[in-house]
């Protein structure tokens, strides 16, 4: 833990004294199907074009880390530049029967599932290496979930500033509210990633969290 | 004869309580280790308190590097409940997320089981319910 304090600290002298721009590493994390690469994507096609990787109404369709390096970011005449990094969602369970739901032949459910489970290993990696970390929530779903809540405490525990997103607003289910009394102590802010509603909102919490660091 | 019966189907899982005590002189490696180890017996593990926030999550980690390699083993099903606050257990969160990670809170209990048997763990700040599969 004090050694991770150290680095940060460290990283943060030294660019500061050769007036490096720093590019800030964002992880986006949350459990499987929240839209954390439909946000991603949104963000990298705004500032940057191109999209970071396919997503599907099929759990675990990211099972590898994906990045995207040097996106900047701007807003109201400020401007950032984050490594982007959009993790496998985080489960405590992997049955590749779930995936025989959505047609899919036997074997590649089970080569789905064992990526999946290598995916959620690997992102739990990440978290030694993240600067800021985005928790996507699927609006819809109950918030007060193991997974969310080990998530944002292992966050808490580094020292690693946090911002929460509600998305699905679109969706009549949606209830940010419900998010809000889960994590009091956090900003949610409430998107959706797909029809890209609210994100001047949430591109000025990532903003202001970014200054925590 | 037909209690006979009735007592097979039961045989399926168990659940067992673990006192704190049973954990306090164990590393986080061998906590993971042992928690596992009950939880493939078809067990549902309450403990008395919380793990480390490390060790959920090396749990889950854990658990994911075994599915696939132990046979018939889906993952886990996992939920906490805060225990300490008069008015609900998620009371916690809103006195402090810091708190609540600290660990080795003797007023929480930790419910763990294997997916298999418990099909999903449902909280919300007025209770906990958990859904078993049904052939057990």
């Amino acid at each position: 833990m004090v050694g991770e304090m150290l680095k940060k600290f460290f990283k943060k002298i030294f660019s500061n004294i050769f007036g490096q721009k720093r590019e800030l590493k964002m992880g986006f994390y949350g459990p499987p199907n929240a839209g954390k690469t439909s946000l991603a994507n949104r963000i990298c096609k705004d500032f940057t074009g191109e999209e970071m990787g396919s997503v599907s109404k099929v759990p675990h369709e990211t099972r590898s880390v994906q990045f995207k390096e040097k996106v900047e970011i701007s807003y109201k005449g400020k401007k950032m530049t984050f490594k982007m990094i959009d993790t496998p969602g985080i489960a405590t369970k992997i049955d590749y029967e779930d995936f025989l739901k959505f047609k899919m032949k036997k074997k590649d459910a089970k080569t789905r599932a064992k990526e999946a489970t290598q995916g959620i290993v690997e992102s739990i990696k990440w978290l030694d290496d993240v600067d800021i970390v985005v928790i996507v929530l699927d609006a819809t779903e109950n918030p007060y979930n193991q997974v969310n809540i080990t998530i944002v405490g292992n966050l808490v525990a580094r020292k690693i500033p946090v911002l929460i997103v509600a998305n699905k607003i679109d969706l009549r289910k949606a209830n940010i509210k419900k998010i809000e009394s889960a994590f009091p102590e956090y900003d949610v802010v409430g998107i959706s990633a797909r029809y890209g509603k609210n994100l001047e909102e949430f591109y000025e919490s990532i903003f202001k969290l970014a200054k925590k660091i | 004869m037909a209690q006979k019966k009735n007592l097979g189907k039961i045989r399926g899982f168990s659940i067992q309580f673990l006192p704190y005590s049973e954990l306090k002189d164990l590393n986080s490696t061998e906590r993971v280790k042992k928690i596992l180890g009950i939880i493939l017996g078809n067990v549902i593990l309450i403990i008395q308190g919380k793990l480390e926030t490390e060790e959920e999550t090396r749990l889950i980690g854990d658990t994911m590097a075994m599915i696939g390699h132990v046979k018939d083993f889906k993952g886990i099903e996992l939920a906490v409940i805060s225990g300490n606050g008069t008015s609900g257990f998620f009371d916690k969160f809103r006195t402090g997320m810091i708190r609540m990670i600290g660990g080795k809170n003797l007023g929480a209990v930790t419910i763990i089981g294997p997916a298999t048997i418990v099909k999903e763990i449902k909280k919300n700040p007025k209770k906990i319910e958990l859904l078993l599969d049904s052939k057990y």
